[in-house]
């Protein structure tokens, strides 16, 4: 079977609520057959909205939704066949374990056989056998969990939306919950279109990472692209840490250009810039940058440290650099320790490569 | 806890739960001061009503007390035959006192009641008495028994011997349309003189039906109330509770401006040609403008509960039930109803309870048929002056309102209703 890679796909769609500001704006996303997406981005973003569009519990204001060719946007929630996790778990809380994952095959009329089966896989592929007769009241937020993604696979849909389901977890449960989400993704191949807020979450999951801002999908890349190329500044902000300098391009040759600073100027990787004179915002990741660099690396300035963070397994120095009081680095925790000191001038260096001017901030 | 583990000390060597009574004691007493005005305000108005309701009911001492002497020989009558003569004796003699003290009146009023007949033979003995026509030297019971034939007939000292014990449940047959026959068997009223069956009927049935009709309206208003944006569903709010601040007199007046035949809703049915002019229907005096007055009044009791419980309810569970392949009408059927039950439990509990009681709107719009037992019963407390029998109809009432009650524990459990 050759996977489509438009499995489902949104075709210029705007969604109003009030006829006034629009919460998405012209969103054209496609999503393969089997891939697990994530649309990250802070809240009032439009994230949301697009799976509740997806769902049918919102109707698009202009454009079309389809799912593996057909428009879906005049289908009602309940015919579309997707299943969906939702934030606090909506499990009915007057049915047993049980009747929640009988719920959708009992609608569907299947055989009281059949429903048994099917509930029992769905049960074990989450590892809760046993609990078929518990009400929701009486398991964890981490058994409640996984019955609310058991009740979403269950009927076998074709895809999965999953509304920040991990929000009210703990932070260690929901790390686990993280893997076992993406081991049940990777077991049975479904197609999961996952809303979240947190980043790490949506970089260890996806196979592809939608950020969403402002109504809009400012990226659309792997994780690993994401974090190491962020092609704007929102982006290089939301994902990770990031370092910037603000400043305007002195010049420009080929995929380099320079940036003028206040009192400095820095090379760099040229995204977004394209002629002298434009206004940039520099990004840097802090473990791209080096103190007291061995190598011979293109940007070279010394600074003055302000704070030194303790934090095991690496030290947080933040600097003051080139005009830029929030410099952070990351010194990874080693033998060779070097001895640091707030107010202590040191040399820091990275590599232009590293370095990405994108659009002002 | 098992004998075996050992009594837990504190640090200072005192068993432990010792010095937890002690440490909480002072805390106890303070709430039970606070408690305290509640509880006597309870009892003084609620506890102490009741009781002394319930021994009006059953009071029958007047008649035992005014004929001490009478009773006394009666007891060792059989009340077959016509009494000996010990009898008509004790009865000359308690008679007497009570003409002296002028009571007979009341005497014969009350056992006549008990059998037709007797006022006019007690004021004849009476008379007889005053003018001194007794010989206290000869048999009194063949004196007394040739003032009237009726003194002869043997039913009407069963009667009398019927009135000794001091206390009766026949108001409380008399509710239910039955009395005591001669024999002192319990017998039904004739069916043409049923009236309280009727009543209590039609109580039950009026309740029923505003329970019905309230519910019917009330679950799509509080659902509304609980899914419409804050500031909507503040001013549907503000017009379910309108009528909660309007006074009840005043909206039962405003029922029956709409409701009479030359009202308003009749003028408008009249306009649109739904009924002619000289054929207006009567929407009220009868069941019609009990029911649509008294729905209006306690739809807010059925809202609020209700409304209450739909808060609760997240939304994403709807969606939930459609997004796993539930038509909209399953999805509510499964999920949302059930969900909902405590809600309409104390809904419909509590205004059924209300309606069974209700007073001022049946006596206002109600008409001959379409008024309630507390209308009835008002109308002996305030016409008849027969309190004993109001208090034996308002203790069937209130018994009738703790078997709903029960009923309902039976079947929704008590723990399930929740009020908000």
């Amino acid at each position: 079977m050759s996977k489509n890679p438009e499995f489902v796909k949104f075709d210029k769609v705007d969604k109003s609520y009030d006829g006034k500001v629009l919460v998405v704006k012209d969103l054209q996303l496609d999503i393969a057959e089997g891939e697990f997406i994530t649309m990250l981005g802070p809240s009032g973003s439009g994230k949301t909205t697009c799976l509740m569009m997806l769902a049918g519990f919102e109707t698009p204001t202009n454009g079309e939704i389809l799912l593996d060719g057909n428009i879906i946007s005049n289908i009602p929630p309940h015919k579309r066949g997707i299943g969906m996790v939702f934030q606090n778990y909506a499990l009915f809380p007057h049915m047993t374990v049980y009747e929640n994952l009988a719920f959708p095959l009992r609608v569907r009329k299947m055989e009281k056989d059949e429903i048994d089966k099917k509930v029992d896989k769905a049960l074990s592929m989450v590892s809760l056998n046993g609990f078929e007769t518990r009400m929701p009241g009486q398991l964890s937020g981490g058994q409640q969990q996984r019955v609310a993604v058991a009740r979403a696979l269950v009927f076998d849909p074709a895809v999965v939306l999953m509304d920040e389901p991990l929000g009210a977890l703990d932070k260690n449960l929901r790390e686990s919950m993280q893997y076992e989400i993406k081991h049940i993704h990777e077991s049975i191949g479904v197609t999961v279109v996952y809303v979240t807020h947190d980043q790490s979450e949506a970089l260890t999951m996806s196979n592809r990472i939608a950020v969403f801002n402002d109504g809009k999908v400012q990226q659309l890349s792997s994780p690993a692209e994401l974090y190491e190329k962020p092609v704007n500044s929102f982006v290089a902000e939301f994902i990770g840490e990031n370092n910037t300098f603000n400043g305007e391009v002195s010049d420009v040759s080929g995929d380099k250009c320079k940036v003028k600073l206040s009192n400095a100027e820095i090379l760099s990787n040229a995204i977004s810039v394209k002629s002298k004179g434009e206004k940039t915002t520099v990004s840097l990741r802090p473990e791209r940058a080096l103190i007291e660099p061995n190598e011979k690396m293109d940007n070279m300035f010394s600074g003055k440290i302000e704070e030194v963070i303790y934090h095991g397994d690496h030290t947080r120095v933040r600097v003051n650099l080139l005009g830029n009081p929030e410099f952070i680095l990351k010194v990874p925790n080693s033998s060779s320790n070097l001895e640091l000191k707030v107010s202590q001038e040191i040399k820091i260096g990275w590599n232009s490569y590293d370095a990405r001017a994108l659009d002002p901030k | 806890m098992s004998s075996e583990t050992k009594q837990i000390l504190t640090t200072d060597g005192i068993p432990l739960e010792v010095s937890l009574k002690k440490a909480e004691k002072k805390n106890k007493i303070k709430a039970f001061l606070l408690v305290a005005p509640l509880l006597l305000f309870l009892f003084i108005t609620y506890v102490f009503p009741i009781g002394e309701m319930f021994t009006r009911s059953i009071d029958d001492k007047m008649i035992t007390n005014m004929l001490p002497k009478t009773f006394k020989a009666m007891e060792k009558w059989d009340g077959k035959e016509l009494p000996p003569e010990e009898v008509f004796a004790g009865f000359y003699l308690d008679f007497k006192v009570l003409v002296k003290n002028q009571e007979q009146g009341k005497l014969g009023q009350r056992l006549n009641k008990e059998k037709n007949g007797f006022n006019s033979i007690v004021k004849k003995l009476m008379r007889q008495i005053k003018r001194n026509k007794i010989d206290e030297t000869i048999s009194i019971k063949e004196q007394i028994m040739k003032i009237h034939k009726r003194w002869r007939n043997v039913e009407y000292w069963q009667a009398i011997k019927r009135t000794a014990p001091p206390y009766t449940m026949a108001k409380y047959l008399k509710g239910m349309d039955m009395y005591y026959a001669a024999d002192g068997s319990i017998a039904q009223v004739d069916e043409d003189r049923r009236i309280h069956r009727i009543l209590w009927l039609r109580t039950l049935e009026i309740a029923l039906f505003v329970t019905i009709f309230c519910f019917l309206m009330g679950y799509p208003i509080a659902h509304l109330l609980a899914t419409l944006p804050m500031k909507y569903s503040n001013l549907l709010m503000i017009c379910v509770l309108l009528p909660f601040w309007t006074s009840l007199l005043v909206r039962t007046a405003s029922w029956m401006i709409l409701l009479q035949q030359q009202g308003v809703v009749n003028d408008f049915f009249v306009m649109i040609g739904l009924v002619a002019d000289n054929n207006r229907p009567e929407m009220m005096y009868n069941k019609v403008g009990t029911y649509v007055a008294m729905t209006q009044i306690l739809l807010p009791f059925m809202v609020l509960p209700l409304y209450s419980v739909m808060k609760t309810i997240s939304p994403s569970l709807m969606r939930a039930g459609k997004s796993l392949g539930g038509t909209p009408f399953v999805a509510f059927w499964k999920v949302y109803f059930p969900l909902t039950i405590p809600g309409i439990g104390a809904g419909c509990l509590l205004v059924f309870i209300l309606a069974i009681g209700y007073y001022i709107t049946p006596a206002l719009v109600g008409g001959a048929s379409g008024t309630l037992i507390s209308n009835h019963i008002a109308y002996h407390m305030k016409e008849t002056l027969d309190w004993s029998f109001a208090s034996a109809m308002g203790l069937m009432l209130l018994t009738g309102v703790l078997v709903v009650y029960w009923i309902y524990n039976k079947l929704v459990g008590v723990d399930n209703i929740k009020l908000g």
